[in-house]
C-alpha cells in the first residue's frame, strides 16, 4: 500500500459499528496485519475519494477510553501518545459514536479532541434514533464540541457515507492552522495548583502545551496504568518512573484531603462538561434508564436463571452436531484433491529426492491440516454469529460466576468454546479478557479442550476397537466413548484452571464490567469477511509451521537411505524408526510399541499425523489414507511375543486417553509463545500436558489389566 | 432515601449513584463508562448465585460483579 497517501484513524466505543463503517469506507481494499512485537490485529485499507484523492484508513480496537484497561486499549492508548509528540500523527480522525447513546459515547471523543488533530464525528446508528421518533441536531453539535464536522449515518442502512466521504476530503485540504478551538475541560485553580508538580515534570519532558499537559496530569493520578503507560512510552529511566510516582501518591493524597476522589477526577470533570453542553443544548434524550428494551424482554428468556443455560446448552449441542455433519462432505473432496494434487506431480517430475519431499513431506503434511479448513470455518461462521448477534455477551454473562470459581473470566467461554475446532483462533480470543491472569489461564487450559485434529485419532480407534453395541436401548457404545474423550478433556480443563489459579500471581485486580450490547441480525458481508480473515489467518499462520515440521519429519522418516539398491528400504531402519524403538521402553508400560511412538512424534507437527503416519509405517500407502486399510492392519497386527493381537480395546482407549492430554500441536505453543511474550508459559504447557498424558495412559492401560480387561 | 448498596436493589428498581468504596479499584474504568456519582441507573437483573448484575444506565445495558456492586452506594 502507498504510504505517501493520507493516514486516518478510525476511533470509536466497542459495539458502535467502526467496523462496518470501515469496511464501508475501504471496500475490499484492506489489509490485515499484526502490530509489530505483538499479534493484535491491525487493519488498514485504502479509501477512494472523490477528486481522485484517495486516503488510508486505519481501524483502531475500540475503547472506552485513553486509558488502558486490556491489551487492545493499550494499543489505543499508545498509538495516541505517540501523535502528541509529533510521531505518526494522522491527518484526521473519524470518531464514530453510537448516537443512541451519545452522552457515553462522547467521553472518548472529547479526550480525542484534546489531540488537536482534526476530528469528525461518524454519527452512527441514526436508524435506530430515528426510528422512536427522536433526532439528533448535528450542526448543534458539531458547533458545541467544536469538530470539524458531525456526519449522521447509518452504516447497517448504507446512508451517510458519502457526506463522511466529502468531509475527509475537506478535512484533508485543510491547513494544519484551521482546527478550530474545541470544548476543553476547566480544570479548577485548586486542582491544577495541586497537579502542578506532574505538570512541571511534563513540560520538562515533553512539548505539550499548557492545556494538554494539565490533561495527562490528570490521566495519571488516575491509575497506575495510566502512569505505566506514559513511563513506557516515554522511555523513563528508573529514577524518572520513581520520582514521577512520588509525586503522583502525593497529588492523589491532597485531592483526595480536598474531598475529591482522585481516580474518577478526569472522567468527573469531561462527564460534568459534556452532560451540562448536552443539556443546554437540548441533546439529551431523556429518561432513557425507564424504557424496557427489546433486548431487555429477549433477555427475559435468552439469560433466565434456568431457561438460559439450557438454551445455551442446546446451541452447543446444535452448532457440534453441525460441524461434524456438514463438514463431511467438504472434507472428503479436500482429501481426495490433495491425494489428486500428489498423485499429479507424481505424474509429472522425474523420481527423486525432490518429489518424495514435495508429495510425501510438503503436500500431505500440509493437506493434513486444510483437510480441517471446513470444520474450523463453520466454527467461526457460527461462532461469529453468536458474536455478532450480542449473544456472546449474554454468555459471559451467564457464565462469569463459574468461570470465576475456576479462576477464569465469563470472557473466557468463547476462546474456549472455540478450542473445540482449534487452539489457535481460542488462544488468540483471549485478548478481550481484561485481567492478565484471567487470560493466561484460559490460554493455558485451552490445548486440554479436544480440537478437531485430534477427531481422525479417535476416529480410527474407536472404529477399529470400540464394539458399536448399543447402550441402555438409545445410546451406542462407540458414540458414548467419542463424548466421554471430549468430556475427560474439558472437565481436566476445568480442573487445571481451578489448581493453577492458585499459583498464577495477579497483576492487577480482575474486573468484569461488559457492556450488554442490543440484540441485531449480524450483517452478511460482514459475517462473511470475518469468516474468511479467520480463516485466511489460521491456514497461513499453522501452514507455516506445519510445512517446516513436515519437511523434517519426511526427512527423519525418509534416510538413511539404503546403501545398496537391493535392500528395500525400510521405516525401521530410518531416523524415526530409531528413534521409535529407542523411546519403546519408555512407552511399553502404556502398552503402545514403536510404530504408535514415531506416530508420537509425528504428531508434534499436527496430532492427525499420527493417522497419516501409521499408515505409511504400515504400507498401505497403495490405498490411499482410506480408513479400512489402516483399521484392518491395526487389528491383525500380532505381538510377536505373545502370539496375541497387538492392538486390543484397552490399548486404543490408552492411546485416545493420551491424544486427549498429551501436548503435540507445535503451532500452538508457538501462538502461545507469541501471545505471552515468553518461552516460559509454552513450557510450563509442554511439561504438565505430557504430565498429564503419560500418568493418564498409565492409569487406563495398567489399571485396566490390573482390572483383567486386555 | 436512605443510602444502599447496588446489590441491595430490586430487579426494576432505580436509583442514583451516591459514592464508591475506595477498595474499588473498577471505578477509574466505570466512570469512564458514565457509571459515576450523581447518574441515574436502573437495576435489570441479577444473576444467579450472587451472579453479575445487569444494569441500565444512560441508554445503554451494562453488567458488573456482584462483589463490585457491593461497593457502589446508592441511593
Amino acid at each position: 500500500m502507498d504510504n505517501n497517501m493520507p493516514l486516518i484513524a478510525l476511533m470509536g466505543n466497542p459495539n458502535t459499528g467502526k467496523t462496518a463503517i470501515f469496511n464501508l469506507l475501504t471496500g475490499m481494499n484492506q489489509k490485515v496485519s499484526n502490530y509489530p512485537g505483538i499479534t493484535v490485529e491491525q487493519r488498514r485499507g485504502n479509501a477512494q475519494l472523490k477528486e481522485n484523492c484517495a486516503v488510508q484508513i486505519m481501524d483502531m480496537p475500540g475503547t472506552y477510553s485513553l486509558t488502558p484497561e486490556s491489551l487492545d486499549e493499550k494499543i489505543v492508548a499508545q498509538q495516541t501518545l505517540k501523535w502528541l509528540n509529533g510521531i505518526d500523527r494522522t491527518a484526521a480522525i473519524i470518531s464514530v459514536v453510537d448516537a443512541g447513546n451519545l452522552s457515553r459515547n462522547l467521553y472518548l471523543t472529547s479526550q480525542v479532541m484534546d489531540l488537536g488533530i482534526p476530528v469528525i464525528i461518524a454519527l452512527n446508528m441514526m436508524d435506530r434514533v430515528m426510528q422512536k421518533n427522536q433526532n439528533i441536531d448535528g450542526i448543534k453539535l458539531q458547533k458545541m464540541l467544536g469538530v470539524q464536522a458531525v456526519v449522521p449515518m447509518s452504516a447497517r442502512e448504507k446512508w451517510g457515507i458519502e457526506e463522511l466521504q466529502t468531509e475527509l476530503l475537506n478535512v484533508i485540504k485543510l491547513e494544519n492552522s484551521e482546527i478550530s478551538s474545541h470544548l476543553q475541560i476547566k480544570i479548577p485553580k485548586e486542582i491544577e495548583k495541586i497537579i502542578n508538580p506532574i505538570s512541571e515534570f511534563l513540560i520538562d519532558k515533553n512539548n505539550y502545551d499548557n492545556y494538554i499537559t494539565n490533561i495527562q496530569a490528570l490521566r495519571i493520578i488516575t491509575r497506575k496504568s495510566a502512569l505505566e503507560l506514559y513511563s513506557e512510552c516515554e522511555n523513563l529511566n528508573g529514577a524518572e518512573i520513581k520520582s514521577l510516582t512520588l509525586l503522583r501518591d502525593n497529588v492523589a493524597f491532597e485531592i483526595d484531603e480536598l474531598g475529591m476522589n482522585h481516580r474518577i477526577l478526569e472522567a468527573t470533570l469531561r462527564f460534568d462538561m459534556l452532560d451540562r453542553a448536552l443539556n443546554d443544548q437540548n441533546l439529551i434524550i431523556q429518561n432513557e434508564i425507564k424504557q424496557i428494551s427489546r433486548s431487555e424482554r429477549v433477555d427475559k428468556i435468552l439469560t433466565h436463571k434456568w431457561v438460559g443455560p439450557l438454551i445455551f446448552i442446546a446451541l452447543l449441542y446444535g452448532i457440534f452436531q453441525s460441524i461434524f455433519t456438514w463438514a463431511t462432505i467438504p472434507m472428503q473432496y479436500i482429501d481426495s484433491g490433495v491425494g489428486y494434487l500428489g498423485n499429479y506431480c507424481v505424474q509429472i517430475f522425474s523420481p527423486g529426492i525432490l518429489r518424495d519431499l514435495l508429495v510425501e513431506g510438503i503436500i500431505s503434511g500440509v493437506g493434513a491440516i486444510l483437510i480441517f479448513l471446513p470444520q474450523i470455518l463453520i466454527l467461526m461462521f457460527f461462532m461469529t454469529i453468536l458474536e455478532d448477534t450480542g449473544y456472546m455477551a449474554r454468555v459471559a454473562f451467564m457464565m462469569d460466576k463459574l468461570m470465576n470459581k475456576i479462576g477464569l473470566h465469563g470472557k473466557s467461554v468463547l476462546p474456549l468454546m472455540s478450542g473445540y475446532a482449534c487452539a489457535i483462533p481460542g488462544i488468540m480470543a483471549t485478548r478481550t479478557i481484561d485481567s492478565w491472569k484471567e487470560r493466561l489461564i484460559t490460554i493455558i487450559v485451552l490445548p486440554l479442550i479436544s480440537c478437531s485434529a485430534r477427531l481422525p485419532v479417535y476416529t480410527l480407534m474407536i472404529g477399529a476397537f470400540i464394539p458399536n453395541k448399543p447402550i441402555l436401548g438409545f445410546l451406542n457404545l462407540q458414540g458414548l466413548t467419542m463424548v466421554l474423550m471430549y468430556f475427560l478433556g474439558t472437565v481436566t480443563a476445568m480442573v487445571i484452571a481451578a489448581i493453577i489459579s492458585r499459583f498464577i500471581e495477579e497483576k492487577g485486580k480482575s474486573s468484569f464490567v461488559m457492556e450488554m450490547p442490543p440484540y441485531r441480525m449480524p450483517l452478511a458481508v460482514s459475517l462473511f469477511r470475518q469468516v474468511y480473515t479467520r480463516g485466511k489467518l489460521f491456514v497461513i499462520n499453522a501452514g507455516k509451521i506445519i510445512m517446516a515440521i513436515s519437511i523434517v519429519l519426511w526427512f527423519l522418516a525418509s534416510f538413511p537411505k539404503p546403501e545398496s539398491d537391493e535392500v528395500t528400504f525400510s521405516i525401521q531402519n530410518s531416523y524415526a524408526g530409531k528413534i521409535g524403538h529407542a523411546i519403546e521402553p519408555l512407552i511399553a508400560p502404556l502398552g503402545f510399541d514403536w510404530k504408535i511412538g514415531v506416530g508420537l512424534i509425528t504428531s508434534f507437527a499436527a496430532r492427525e499425523v499420527m493417522v497419516s503416519t501409521l499408515a505409511t509405517l504400515y504400507n498401505v500407502e497403495d490405498e490411499g489414507d482410506d480408513f479400512v486399510g489402516i483399521t484392518e492392519a491395526l487389528k491383525n497386527e500380532v505381538n510377536p511375543l505373545t502370539g496375541l493381537p497387538r492392538y486390543t480395546p484397552l490399548v486404543a482407549l490408552s492411546i485416545m486417553v493420551f491424544y486427549v492430554y498429551a501436548a503435540q500441536c507445535m503451532a500452538t505453543f508457538a501462538i502461545v509463545k507469541n501471545e505471552t511474550n515468553s518461552w516460559k508459559w509454552p513450557l510450563i504447557m509442554i511439561v504438565y500436558m505430557t504430565g498429564l498424558a503419560y500418568i493418564g495412559s498409565l492409569l487406563v492401560y495398567q489399571g485396566g489389566q490390573f482390572l483383567g480387561f486386555v | 432515601m436512605s443510602i444502599k448498596q447496588l446489590h441491595h436493589l430490586l430487579p426494576g428498581e432505580s436509583a442514583k449513584i451516591i459514592s464508591f468504596h475506595t477498595d474499588l479499584t473498577l471505578q477509574s474504568r466505570l466512570v469512564e463508562m458514565g457509571i459515576l456519582p450523581g447518574v441515574e441507573i436502573r437495576l435489570m437483573k441479577k444473576g444467579p448465585f450472587k451472579g453479575p448484575i445487569e444494569i441500565k444506565v444512560r441508554g445503554y445495558e451494562v453488567a458488573l460483579r456482584y462483589k463490585d456492586a457491593m461497593h457502589i452506594n446508592v441511593s
